[in-house]
């Protein structure tokens, strides 16, 4: 009998080839090269490598792949650009921050490079096995990253909490996946939505209820959902900066992937009032108690970490909007959660840019009063921060403006008005802890302890800050290309 | 099919670990016991899908808790060695005693 070979179709996969390639290539140079900061500036150029088949990828229509097991759709492949636009900008933070911290090593840029295929792996997967080793794939590789840094009891801690109530929070994800899959006999999220359109009498299954349930709770942990949010700002706040802005989009993205995949697909016809219930119910509270914390924060690091929940809350918004009465409305709903997604990758990283370039300065630390006069110390950098906390606030004409408009006209939409409405008075919330900052920057000049020496703007991080805060004005100006490139975003 | 033993029997000793695992996590303070109490609650979830597996004759179930396994083991072995680093700075398995990062 001949062996029967199957027809693998590497191609769909060729970006996560060639970034799980380059990692195994940065790897190899560590052992050759004693100047690590080659190895940055290697997984920089082989991102720019892994982002050249995204392209054609683009233009062609679905192919699943292995089996079923993934699927190379415009979804995915958006995601992919969103991942590594993320993974790129910050290995240009890490060259600068490490570099001045001492920790110039080539591991880092080896686990953000494989943390980043398995966030590739999460947009790409259809089957729940898959989903499950991308996130794990993401997640091992963040623990180290947060606890990257060796000298500091602050890292370290931040990366044992990360990793246990991770893992916790894997396990609930698990659990949820079994309860799935004794419901319906399969892990493929398409089988699932088939067999519940098939066999209508079973749509009420409590077992698959719960199973979702659990899942929801796991993906809320990823994305830093309240009330399942405690680690977020231990983590962020401990891990080294360059760290904390790739963790803080990327596997929030990642997370968001997944979940909207699978309730999407497997879950867009069955059970659609309960998500769409407890997705709303978990944005309110999300987005509220995320601006009202941040509120209190005197540290601009963990002030970004609580408003990174705020935006998660934003972002549930979007999922809530996705069982809407029609076609267009559901793929306005997952564009519009794109672009936020890619907005939110320009102007936090960017903002965690700036935060990380003034914490290796002796004195200045991540405390709000230490970024008092930087108007007159550091002009640029004082108005690239502007930018980007106008743009986190969603202030018209930056990007972030244009994020929160999609998501909340998708929520009206959705005949969810009232969601839409909460978002709104939380943006105006968000908006005294934003321009706090601006104000501490602009308009006290006349504090005279503050260290007054210039700040040194080296290359890779400069790049990184011209880089965001160009993108976060220019599309905020022109979101056209970038509304367009996320229409591509179809489910295959 | 599983012979005489019911599968609700099954699912039930297996959420009856999973709680007291998920329990463990939020009671107890020693890092290592949480992290036992961890794959308590994997080892469950693995429970769960051979039994599953075994009702309807399926065998993705039984994949499944490989990959369980594996990722399980690596897990183990990242998070273990996250703790001996923080034993360098301070000798400690609580982690009440972590508390630098408040606020």
């Amino acid at each position: 009998m001949p062996i029967e070979f199957p027809v693998l179709n590497f191609f769909a996969l060729s970006p996560i080839i060639v970034v799980i390639v380059l990692a195994l290539v940065v790897m190899f140079m560590d052992m050759l090269s004693s100047d690590k900061t080659v190895l940055g500036y290697l997984t920089v150029f082989g991102l720019f490598g892994a982002l050249m088949p995204c392209v054609p990828l683009l233009n062609q229509t679905k192919a699943p792949t292995f089996q079923n097991m993934v699927v190379s759709d415009g979804y995915a492949v958006v995601f992919y650009i969103i991942f590594i636009v993320t993974a790129l900008l910050s290995s240009l933070i890490a060259l600068t921050y490490l570099e001045n911290r001492g920790m110039q090593q080539g591991e880092y840029y080896i686990l953000i490079l494989l943390s980043t295929s398995g966030m590739m792996l999460m947009a790409a997967s259809t089957d729940l096995i898959v989903t499950f080793l991308g996130l794990e794939i993401m997640s091992i590789a963040l623990y180290v990253l947060a606890g990257f840094n060796r000298r500091s009891i602050s890292s370290g801690e931040a990366g044992l909490k990360y990793f246990l109530l991770g893992a916790f929070a894997s396990a609930f994800f698990l659990y949820g996946v079994a309860f799935i899959y004794g419901a319906t006999g399969s892990t493929n999220i398409h089988e699932i939505g088939g067999w519940f359109s098939t066999n209508e009498i079973y749509q009420s299954n409590p077992i698959a209820l719960v199973g979702l349930a659990l899942l929801i709770i796991g993906f809320a942990f990823k994305v830093a959902a309240v009330p399942f949010h405690w680690w977020t700002p231990d983590v962020y706040h401990g891990a080294p900066t360059s760290a904390t802005a790739f963790m803080a989009v990327g596997a929030k993205a990642a997370g968001f992937a997944a979940l909207v995949r699978i309730l999407a697909i497997s879950f867009g016809g069955v059970f659609t009032v309960q998500w769409q219930i407890a997705i709303s119910l978990l944005a309110v509270i999300t987005m509220t108690s995320g601006n009202i914390a941040a509120l209190a924060q005197k540290d601009v690091k963990r002030m970004l970490a609580y408003s990174s929940i705020a935006h998660a809350g934003y972002l549930l918004v979007g999922v809530a909007a996705l069982p809407a009465s029609n076609e267009l409305y559901r793929v306005q709903a997952v564009s519009g959660l794109l672009f936020y997604l890619m907005s939110y990758a320009f102007m936090n990283i960017g903002a965690f840019a700036v935060v990380a370039l003034l914490e290796k300065q002796g004195k200045i630390g991540t405390k709000l009063s230490d970024y008092t006069t930087l108007s007159t110390r550091q002009p640029f950098v004082a108005f690239v921060m502007l930018l980007f906390m106008f743009s986190l606030t969603g202030i018209p004409p930056f990007i972030g403006f244009w994020g929160k408009w999609y998501i909340f006209w998708a929520a009206v939409d959705a005949n969810l008005g009232w969601l839409a409405a909460i978002g709104m008075i939380n943006s105006a919330i968000s908006a005294f802890y934003y321009l706090s900052v601006v104000v501490q920057m602009y308009m006290h000049t006349e504090q005279a302890d503050v260290e007054t020496t210039p700040i040194a703007l080296p290359a890779p991080i400069a790049i990184a800050v011209t880089v965001t805060a160009m993108f976060t004005l220019l599309f905020g100006l022109w979101p056209t290309p970038l509304i367009n490139l996320m229409s591509l975003a179809v489910f295959g | 099919m599983i012979g005489a033993v019911p599968l609700s029997y099954y699912l039930l000793l297996s959420a009856i670990l999973f709680t007291i695992g998920a329990g463990g996590v939020l009671i107890r303070r020693n890092a290592i016991i949480i992290l036992m109490c961890v794959e308590m609650m994997m080892n469950a979830v693995n429970l769960t899908f051979v039994a599953f597996s075994s009702y309807l004759d399926s065998a993705t179930g039984q994949i499944f808790v490989f990959m369980v396994m594996v990722v399980a083991a690596v897990e183990v072995a990242v998070g273990l060695a996250l703790l001996v680093e923080l034993n360098r700075h301070k000798e400690a398995v609580n982690i009440d005693e972590f508390n630098s990062l408040k606020g």
